[in-house]
């Protein structure tokens, strides 16, 4: 099939027209991805951009996104398909006047068009591109895992009354985790492996400076600045990339051009959620800002 | 199948030159690399060593961090494992510093030992690299001129030139890494660069239009980030020389590090102090996750008569569907009683921030701490929003000192008995920490017979290695013949393993 992405530098290209800023760590793990035709699982802090990365690449490949937000209790049903069986009764007490032999009855209610997709298999039958993300893994059950595995390593489904469902198509498929619990070793062990962390200075304000566009670079970079600052204190919470941005905006509204302690005293909460973190980051950054006061 | 046969091959050590996997080199590289994360303690599977192989061929060997990227993507499967898969990368293609060549030959030809320093410095060329026609000053004075001007290519280069003249590197000197490093940073003054690059700044007079404080705080984060990636330049550097010295097995046995996990709590290093640290709270929020849907799976609790009859009438009668009662969640209460004298100091530490970690999971933690006094500490936990600041108000407000400050058991456990042996009840479990090190006072070990008497639990957990106990003043067993278990417990892999189990019984 076609290659989506000619090169890991092609990939940080046109990742960027979508206002994607990915690293060669990002970009090379998508590369590979289209490549192997391996599923990717994305770790990482909450609000690093691992949706995002999703979002991204569909639009970039012009794909449709299709998304399987997991949670505790999620099962087959929810997930990869489920007969229609009020449809399916419809349809035998509309056959009782016709008097059909029970083969041909049974043959018809489990054909697909008794079949209700859910996303899984939804992203297997689908004729046009597709990026699949499922999203927050690690909160199915370990045993809720392996039904995934089936479609992560041969993008196929069984199902037992109508065979096995094989995908037209490759997609790329992202899952992401928040590591609130270790994966099976199975999954892992199907997919490539992606962490993203906090960013660098550079591409944090550069970041910034892609989704805040009115923002000017001097700002970005002190935001930047200030947020690397946060991250480094020993908090519950650090500040995510989304809440940097959200920041921005917050200061662009506020019409504030310059960033003193002031302005991160009366700000604080958009980056921060826990009150001790913000009463923290108050006293290091807005009370005791001196040369002298280092931080241990 | 084309790889299994590859595969196959690689085991029985006959690598031949299979089409379209990079070449022979470059696959007799990457098994001696994979076989290396392994040693280090990587769990690298049979399909993702092939998916490693499928992958590199689909990147430009010339690109050095794609290369590292694609090996990482598809070998480390854990955030935590990735700083052990450096290491290793590092060391193994320390020699390969452009980028690996399609031949698996040094990618930009630069070989150790010969005209390393190719341009940039003057006086750099020839003769070892030590240039000569550079006096010491001047190199200062160009660190830190690159340093303030963060260019890469000549901070390299400067590290490079500081090795080859400070380092002192003498080839089969049987000395580590670490030395060189820390010679080569002090004659660099590294310490005080800092401060002279903040001096540098204002004269320079750099822009401010946030109050001074603010940009001084900004400007020396910049100037430690900055300080900090030229310190790991002379760390590659020197790496890079001692491999050429030494060659990659070798360096990569010494350089191995233990994960995170593995790292033993009595010897920890500054660093994987640090490390440990970090690696507490996701272990534990991990662990209270699993335990949490362990417990609600498994009490399924008892049958609920009532409950079971009256559904039965919807099928006349027949009691189809038992019905069970709702369980009552059973947390375990814990009593931790730990020695924090010296040498165990740090295990006592680490142990007490995981159980708080994961106080959600037992209805009530209590906490003592001794050396040969004994102090509650229960308060300071519960008055800090923090367990990190609870442990070091431990640390530092604990009254745990009688006499000498000698670890004295018998006496803690003695106080401990008269003032608290009443509190304990049949729901509670108990947790000793400690090595047992007595420094041959009595060991009034009757107290921990009626404890456990008295307790649901009495459990024993000692940071040092098995082979050590009951060696010198060390009385484990003596005391360990009252416990329920006692355990071995060295690094947090013991560690959530005993609190997994604990939870479980």
């Amino acid at each position: 099939m076609a290659e989506r992405f000619s090169s890991v530098s092609d990939t940080v290209e046109r990742l960027r027209t979508v206002d994607y800023l990915a690293d060669t760590a990002i970009a090379g793990v998508v590369y590979l991805a289209d490549r192997l035709e391996k599923p990717v699982l994305v770790e990482g802090p909450a609000g690093v951009g691992k949706t995002e990365l999703a979002k991204a690449i569909a639009e970039v490949t012009g794909s449709r996104l299709i998304r399987l937000q997991c949670y505790e209790g999620l099962d087959e049903s929810k997930a990869l398909y489920e007969w229609n069986y009020k449809k399916q009764l419809l349809r035998i007490q509309a056959d009782r006047e016709h008097e059909s032999d029970w083969a041909d009855v049974e043959s018809d209610i489990f054909s697909e068009s008794f079949l209700l997709t859910r996303p899984l298999l939804e992203a297997i039958r689908s004729e046009e591109p597709i990026v699949l993300l499922i999203d927050e893994v690690d909160r199915v059950e370990i045993e809720t895992e392996a039904l995934l595995l089936e479609v992560l390593s041969d993008f196929q489904v069984s199902i037992p009354e109508l065979g096995t469902i094989v995908g037209k198509q490759r997609p790329i498929v992202l899952l992401t985790s928040n590591n609130t619990r270790e994966l099976s070793e199975a999954l892992k062990r199907r997919c490539l492996y992606l962490h993203i962390d906090y960013p660098e200075l550079e591409r944090e304000k550069e970041i910034v400076r892609v989704r805040v566009p009115e923002i000017d670079e001097e700002l970005a970079e002190q935001i930047a600045q200030v947020v690397r600052s946060i991250r480094a204190l020993d908090i519950k919470k650090a500040p995510s990339i989304s809440e940097t941005i959200d920041w921005a905006r917050t200061l662009l509204f506020l019409g504030h051009t310059s960033i003193d302690p002031q302005v991160i005293g009366e700000t604080l909460n958009v980056l921060l959620k826990y009150q001790t973190d913000i009463a923290k980051a108050r006293k290091e950054l807005v009370d005791t800002a001196s040369p002298t006061g280092r931080k241990a | 199948m084309h790889f299994a046969k590859l595969a196959d091959a690689m085991n029985r050590n006959q690598i031949e030159v299979p089409s379209g996997v990079g070449s022979g080199v470059m696959l007799d590289v990457l098994q001696g690399f994979v076989h290396e994360l392994r040693a280090a303690g990587l769990p690298v599977s049979m399909t993702e060593n092939l998916d490693a192989m499928r992958g590199v061929e689909h990147i430009p060997l010339t690109d050095r961090d794609a290369f590292r990227e694609v090996l990482a993507a598809t070998l480390v499967k854990h955030f935590r494992h990735r700083r052990a898969f450096d290491t290793v990368f590092d060391i193994y293609f320390a020699l390969y510093s452009g980028g690996i060549g399609a031949d698996g030959e040094f990618g930009d030809g630069e070989q150790p030992g010969e005209g390393e320093e190719s341009g940039g410095i003057p006086g750099q060329q020839g003769s070892g690299g030590s240039g000569e026609g550079l006096s010491n000053e001047e190199l200062a004075e160009m660190l830190l001129s690159a340093l303030m001007s963060m260019d890469r290519e000549q901070l390299r280069q400067l590290a490079s030139a500081a090795v080859a003249r400070f380092a002192g590197m003498e080839p089969g000197r049987p000395v580590g890494g670490t030395y060189y490093l820390y010679r080569t940073l002090r004659q660099l003054d590294y310490d005080g660069l800092a401060q002279r690059m903040m001096e540098r700044g204002e004269q320079q007079g750099s822009a401010d239009d946030a109050p001074e404080d603010l940009n001084a705080r900004f400007e020396r984060e910049e100037f430690q980030q900055r300080l900090k990636e030229f310190r790991e330049m002379v760390e590659a550097e020197i790496r890079r020389r001692l491999v050429a010295d030494r060659g990659v097995e070798a360096m990569a046995r010494t350089l191995r590090k233990p994960l995170p996990e593995d790292v033993d709590f009595m010897h920890a290093s500054r660093e994987e102090m640090q490390q440990l640290q970090r690696a507490i709270e996701p272990l534990t929020r991990a662990l209270a996750a699993r335990l949490a849907q362990r417990r609600k799976r498994r009490n399924r609790g008892q049958l609920d008569f009532r409950a079971t009859v009256r559904h039965s009438l919807s099928y006349g009668g027949v009691p189809a569907e038992p019905k069970f009662k709702n369980p009552r969640p059973s947390k375990p209460e814990i009593m931790v009683v730990a020695d924090i004298s010296g040498s165990v100091a740090s295990f006592a530490r680490f142990t007490l921030q995981f159980v708080y970690a994961m106080a959600g999971q037992f209805s009530k933690v209590r906490s003592w701490v001794f050396i040969d006094g004994i102090d509650e500490v229960t308060r300071f936990f519960e008055e800090s929003n923090e367990i990190s600041e609870a442990v070091h108000r431990v640390n530092t407000e604990a009254d745990v000192v009688w006499v000498d400050g000698h670890s004295d058991y018998g006496h803690a456990f003695e106080v401990f008995h008269t003032r608290h042996l009443a509190e304990i009840t049949p729901k509670t479990s108990i947790i000793l920490l400690g090595d047992a090190r007595n420094n041959y006072h009595a060991t009034q070990n009757w107290v921990l017979k009626e404890m456990r008497e008295k307790a649901r639990r009495l459990y024993w957990l000692n940071p040092e290695p098995r082979g050590y106990w009951d060696t010198g003043d060390s009385v484990v067993s003596e005391y360990g013949t009252y416990c329920d278990g006692v355990y071995e417990c060295r690094n947090l892999r013991q560690l959530e393993r005993f609190v997994s189990a604990v939870i479980d019984a």
